[in-house]
């Protein structure tokens, strides 16, 4: 049999269920490979022990109906995790220990599955390369001086170096496809609504979603049919029936209408990535759907929308963090000093700066020049999405517009650091679902992802896709295992 | 239109930010760069567009108020930033 932590999740799962692997060797098999590992900087917090334990009570006692017996599954440190610190990779909740557990989490324990540990990730999820982390860099494991993308990073760099058979991330702005283009990985963001964001640290409520990061698509539809819930602890959980993703799960997209959006071929585009999208439209008529030329006319105005309307919610988000009750604090003359030295000494620069700009838009004054604009463009951005989808069943797209930069490239620019989500941000703005899958590697041998873009709650249809096309692709990356100790 | 060194003091307040010199000068930069950027907002004519703030656009939900969670007072208090049993801990507000 091959190597444990080479089985794909849905592998690893159907090795147990028949008692081939014991819930205690594929625990023990992730938590020797994290701990050789530590040079790619990705746990923020390490449950090894208490997994290792658990994984013996599931041994002890199985119970092999369950979705995910006895799998261990490290995951992004925004989850609020009963009694493990809980951090959001800021130095502001470096101490938090929740006193609750997120609703996505416990979908995943409930099935079976055991808590390996917490994944590093930008400060409160605002970044796209893991740079502004309290913790320092993640490295990612297809080269040292690669960044693994953000803000999922650390979960993209552990699940591409086998450090979890799958793992799971958040995406407001691209978090969740990004790192997954970025690393060869599977990544996908559900429909706003489909995953409780209960419990999830919050960064920008009305874009915030949680979903699997997989290795392969089978993996992403299996994982997210665990996460996707109704939820009547979040006031935006939508009440809908979930399908069986993984067992619905079919090469069979014959006919179905994918569009072309013209808009995407934007300005200084690689040729490589030109390329790239030429080959997954010809995967796609080779499995018998139609190409359509589609357009979404106002794409270039979702970026400078979201950063009005990210950075808005997140200075109301984050007006929570005052030193009072949790977290940390600084010591002031009284208490608004208290405030103001706490918040200046506890975030980053990334988070001030968004905080900054949040406060500034909805300022007096200010607040219907910029937030009130941006809410009016983000609706003329859903109505493209909403009139395309008359016509087209799903969407292709590049998924970033370049692979993956190196560490340091783009932190002194944060405008040309936005403009790596350029191909991923509307999707969240329209609340939409999308999957990045690898879909080739460019001419330095780094990967490449193609994004799938689909109708709201239409999840199914875009794992289908996602499916035919991996099968096609057929993506391989050479792993070399420099970063681990002995 | 630019944000000058006197409106990002004025927003670090409103953020409860506390920025010293240096700093404040780097965001002056920072900020104005990204509003530059920003202003493409204002090629598009929205007069009549309505705003849209969510994207589940329903009804809230209604519940009963009921307490479902066990009295967790001290697992609560153990989280807070000064050691005391009892209270949350803050600098004297009331002279």
């Amino acid at each position: 049999m091959s190597n444990i932590i080479d089985l794909t999740l849905s592998e690893l799962v159907s090795n147990i269920k028949n008692k081939k692997i014991s819930s205690n060797e594929a625990t023990s098999a992730y938590v020797e490979r994290s701990k050789k590992s530590k040079n790619l900087n990705a746990y923020n917090e390490e449950a090894f022990d208490i997994a290792l334990k658990k994984a013996n009570d599931f041994d002890s006692k199985p119970d092999f109906n369950k979705k995910l017996p006895g799998i261990p599954i490290a995951v992004k440190d925004l989850f609020c995790t009963r009694n493990i610190k809980t951090t959001a990779s800021s130095k502001i909740l470096n101490n938090f220990i929740p006193t609750y557990e997120s609703t996505v989490t416990q979908n995943l324990w409930n099935e079976g599955s055991i808590l390996l540990g917490k994944l590093n990730c930008d400060e409160f999820a605002m970044g796209s390369s893991n740079e502004t982390s309290y913790f320092g860099n993640v490295i990612s494991p297809i080269d040292k001086d690669l960044v693994p993308g953000g803000s999922s990073g650390g979960s993209a760099s552990a699940l591409a170096a086998k450090l979890t058979p799958a793992t799971i991330g958040t995406d407001t702005g691209g978090s969740i496809r990004q790192p997954a283009s970025f690393t060869g990985t599977v990544g996908l963001k559900p429909t706003y609504g489909s995953c409780s964001r209960y419990g999830i640290v919050a960064f920008a409520s009305s874009l915030d979603q949680a979903g699997p990061m997989t290795r392969n698509v089978k993996d992403s539809a299996l994982l997210l049919e665990v996460m996707s819930s109704f939820d009547n602890k979040d006031s935006t959980s939508v009440d809908f029936k979930r399908p069986m993703y993984s067992k619905d799960l079919s090469k069979d997209i014959k006919g179905k209408k994918i569009g072309i959006p013209k808009e995407y071929r934007v300005e200084g585009m690689s040729e490589e990535i030109e390329k790239l999208w030429e080959d997954g439209k010809k995967y796609l008529k080779d499995c018998g759907a139609e190409i359509i030329d589609i357009s979404l006319p106002h794409t270039k105005f979702a970026l400078p929308t979201y950063y009005i309307v990210a950075p808005a919610e997140a200075s109301s988000n984050l007006a929570r963090y005052d030193g009072v009750k949790y977290g940390f604090r600084t010591v002031g003359d009284n208490l608004i000093d208290m405030y103001e030295k706490t918040r200046s000494a506890g975030f980053g620069d990334e988070v001030k700066r968004r905080i900054m700009i949040g406060t500034y838009v909805l300022s007096s004054g200010y607040y219907d020049a910029y937030y009130l604009k941006a809410q009016k463009v983000r609706r003329l951005i859903k109505n493209d999405f909403s009139n395309t989808f008359q016509k087209v069943d799903a969407i292709l797209t590049p998924s970033t517009p370049s692979s993956a930069f190196k560490i340091g490239e783009k932190s002194n620019d944060p405008v040309s650091m936005y403009l790596n989500d350029i191909f991923t941000v509307p999707v969240n703005l329209a609340g939409l679902p999308g999957i990045s899958i690898p879909a080739g590697l460019d001419k330095k041998g780094y990967p490449l992802g193609l994004q799938i873009i689909g109708k709201s709650f239409d999840e199914q249809n875009i794992l289908n896709i996602a499916y035919s096309m991996e099968d096609k692709i057929n993506f391989k990356f050479n792993l070399k295992e420099w970063w681990m100790n002995e | 239109m630019s944000i000058d060194l006197k409106t990002v003091k004025h927003i670090s307040k409103l953020s409860r930010i506390s920025l010293d010199d240096e700093k404040a000068k780097k965001l002056e930069t920072d900020l104005n760069s990204i509003f530059k950027w920003i202003e493409q907002l204002n090629e598009l004519e929205t007069e009549n567009i309505e705003p849209l703030s969510s994207i589940v656009e329903t009804k809230l939900r209604l519940r009963k108020d009921e307490i479902k969670s066990k009295n967790i007072r001290e697992e609560i208090l153990k989280n807070s930033p000064d050691e005391n049993k009892d209270f949350f801990v803050v600098p004297k507000v009331v002279e």
